[in-house]
């Protein structure tokens, strides 16, 4: 019996299938399609900031005592070296961790430690002492801003990441390379096979503007550049910044083994927002985003062998997934609805 | 526009429609001069096949005059005489351009469904549920045929319409069926089935050069058809036993093919039997009733071949899989790609090899389809197969 190749992994974390001939065409590498997207460096800093912090306050706690004003205090010195010992373990956390945008939530609590701590030296204090504390008390108010900050956009930034749908799929179509990216390449065709667009315009060969169709007569618009044109073997393309919904895509045509045509690879990837236009984009693309870009090439391989998207009477409007729920009788239809 | 309409199981009605038009570039609207009930539409009548919807319109086998055609369309103008293939195929995909036109991949806007309950979608046909495209049948006055620069096929003035109606599914399946066999000089064919497609792939057997041909069924007037139209030898197989008699007619060796022209709606002599598999169907923890599967496979000769072209729809136990694979058995099977057998076996109709016109037993006016259902599910009044008039 034969052994079976060795399935390849797909990279990333994500169900991403990709054919063993995918990659080698490549032209660039977005992040929203091939990767992480870009780290932040912020928190890394906020660790080193915190080692450093750290290890002074270990290594040199009675000036640093006298520095904030509270050398007066017997326990003084051990405060600090704790809260340096604590300011280490937030370092490592955020210069070694995986996750940095999370550890600065314990620079946070230990910002309100801090505080609550200098608020309580403040009450027992006068004259120069007093002065430096509430020194002391604005700075660190200022850092616990910037951590603040910093926390919170880290956040948001995953949520967004972990919101980040991607979808690769790919299908076999019985014409050229040359014709299928002719087709495709023209974006103005996109909205005669993707249901979810209303119409795409190309303002030169880079940019282009595009309407989606979203529920409830709601319109969302975008423009686009496309980042990477390989003439009959590849599109990619993302939105331009500012846009609602962010979105990048990327179409490669490859010659289909055993002289069956092309195979037309497709990756996108979108960030709903989130909230109500976060919804409803949701319901643009249905339950199944992957079933609806299914149907998308499905109409896209019927335009180029067919040359038409196939109507039955049941689906009068061709492939969709609302559609193939919601069956009319297989009837003719009546006039108002032609 | 008068059209059958399925309104639930076991009830057909005669309903009032709109008249189809035009949708896409390629379609060309026909009217229908004569229509057939199939017995893969007993399997919607029974309600087997999911997917329905209460006013689908029936009918997959049809033939008539075409009145209008989209722009694409050359090669048919108004008033040329049709008839159409069952499975609809856009003629351009991988599969259509090797010749394998019920599973063209353009064909069913519905392929979504279809690939969630058989892996791939096979191609959408006329009047067949909404798995298989929800597209408007033939049973009607008129209907919208899809890619008719593909399907369609002129038909000569001198040809009858009871002959030409059988190219549109019966006659090409059966053919196909025996063709699947790859007869050889000297062979022995046995055929389960002696509805119209089983008939006619007896009688295709035949044609191809099969030495014998034994049929094998439950009603004596449909086993005297085979007798009479294609030279067969006949088991009845609610009296003898199918197996037994099989290896003693062919000397120990069994069939050399077997065909299946039964499919998921079979019956058996055994009442224990066929309660198994009746209760598992009923509960739907089976979809099929196989047991002219089954049998082909056991009576089968060792190497032979089991050409399946009844319709089977979803999941079949027991399957004798060990006599299958331990006896070097070949599997063949497929819907009829019914586009690549319309023009040779018009020419055979021509040649006067053989009138495929001899499996019709009743014609009635389309009104009548209600009635033309029931006595064709009851095995009424001899019935073989029931031809509508428009």
């Amino acid at each position: 019996m034969a052994e079976p190749p060795p399935r390849r992994r797909a990279d990333g974390g994500h169900a991403e299938r990709r054919g063993p001939d995918v990659d080698h065409v490549d032209g660039v590498r977005l992040p929203e399609l091939d990767g992480a997207p870009p780290k932040n460096a912020l928190p890394r800093t906020l660790g080193w900031l915190s080692l450093a912090l750290g290890v002074g306050a270990l290594a040199e706690p009675t000036p640093l005592a006298r520095l904030t004003g509270v050398d007066d205090s017997p326990a003084a010195v051990a405060v600090i070296r704790a809260v340096g010992a604590r300011e280490l373990s937030h370092g490592a956390a955020l210069v070694a961790g995986r996750h940095p945008g999370g550890w600065v939530w314990t620079r946070v609590l230990g910002d309100a430690m801090d505080l609550t701590l200098l608020g309580r030296a403040l009450a027992h204090r006068r004259g120069e002492r007093r002065r430096r504390l509430a020194l002391t008390t604005a700075v660190i108010a200022g850092i616990t801003a910037v951590d603040l900050a910093v926390a919170v956009a880290a956040t948001r930034a995953r949520r967004a990441r972990d919101r980040m749908i991607r979808i690769s799929l790919g299908v076999t179509v019985n014409r050229s390379p040359a014709d299928a990216y002719r087709f495709w390449r023209d974006l103005e065709n996109l909205p005669r096979f993707m249901a979810h667009l209303e119409s795409v315009r190309a303002d030169d060969l880079r940019r282009s503007h595009w309407i989606a169709r979203g529920p409830a007569g709601r319109h969302i618009e975008w423009d686009a550049e496309i980042i990477d044109d390989q003439p009959n073997r590849s599109v990619a393309w993302r939105s331009l910044p500012g846009a609602q919904v962010p979105n990048a895509g990327r179409v490669r045509f490859l010659p289909a083994p055993g002289d069956r045509g092309t195979e037309v690879r497709v990756q996108l990837a979108y960030a709903p927002p989130a909230g109500s236009l976060g919804r409803a984009v949701a319901k643009l693309f249905g339950e199944e985003p992957e079933q609806q870009v299914r149907d998308d090439l499905r109409r896209f391989k019927q335009m180029l062998e067919a040359g038409e998207v196939v109507r039955s009477d049941g689906s009068p409007n061709g492939i969709s997934v609302r559609q193939q729920v919601m069956q009319r009788p297989a009837q003719p239809l009546p006039d108002t609805r032609r | 526009m008068k059209a059958t309409a399925w309104m639930g199981t076991d009830h057909v009605k005669v309903i009032d429609v709109p008249d189809p038009k035009l949708m896409n570039a390629r379609d060309a609207i026909v009217k229908i001069s004569t229509t057939a009930i199939c017995g893969s539409d007993l399997h919607l009548y029974h309600g087997y096949i999911p997917a329905m919807r209460k006013g689908d319109i029936l009918g997959h086998e049809f033939m008539g005059e075409v009145v209008e055609v989209g722009p694409q369309v050359r090669n048919l103008k108004p008033g040329d005489r049709v008839v159409v293939p069952f499975p609809i195929a856009c003629g351009h995909c991988s599969s259509c351009q090797r010749g394998l036109y019920s599973v063209c991949e353009n064909s069913n806007p519905n392929a979504g469904i279809a690939e969630k309950v058989m892996g791939h979608s096979p191609a959408g046909i006329f009047g067949y549920s909404h798995l298989l495209g929800g597209y408007a049948g033939g049973q009607a006055e008129y209907a919208r045929v899809p890619f008719a620069d593909i399907g369609p096929l002129k038909v000569p003035d001198e040809i009858p319409d009871d002959q030409a109606v059988t190219l549109a599914d019966v006659f090409p399946t059966g053919y196909m069926g025996a063709e699947m066999c790859d007869i050889k000089p000297g062979q022995v064919i046995a055929v389960w089935g002696a509805g119209p497609v089983g008939l006619l792939a007896a009688a295709s057997a035949r044609l191809l050069g099969a030495e014998r041909v034994i049929v094998i069924d439950r009603f004596p007037y449909r086993l005297r058809l085979a007798e009479q139209h294609a030279g067969a030898e006949t088991i009845n197989y609610e009296h003898t036993d199918v197996l037994d008699t099989l290896n003693e007619l062919t000397a120990g060796r069994g069939p050399d093919a077997c065909i299946d022209a039964v499919g998921l709606e079979g019956h058996h002599g055994n009442a224990a039997i066929y309660a198994y598999d009746r209760a598992k169907q009923a509960t739907r923890t089976e979809t099929e009733r196989p047991f002219a599967l089954r049998e082909a496979i056991l009576a089968c000769r060792s190497g032979g071949v089991v050409s399946v072209i009844g319709a089977y729809g979803g999941v079949v136990d027991k399957f004798p899989m060990g006599a299958f694979m331990n006896r070097s058995l070949t599997m063949r099977t497929g819907q009829c790609h019914v586009q690549r057998y319309t023009r040779p076996l018009l020419e055979r109709i021509q040649r006067g090899e053989i009138d495929p016109s001899f499996v019709v037993s009743h014609r009635m006016p389309l009104r009548d389809a209600p009635k033309g259902y029931k006595i064709f599910q009851k095995k009424q009044d001899e019935c073989t197969k029931v031809l509508l008039k428009v």
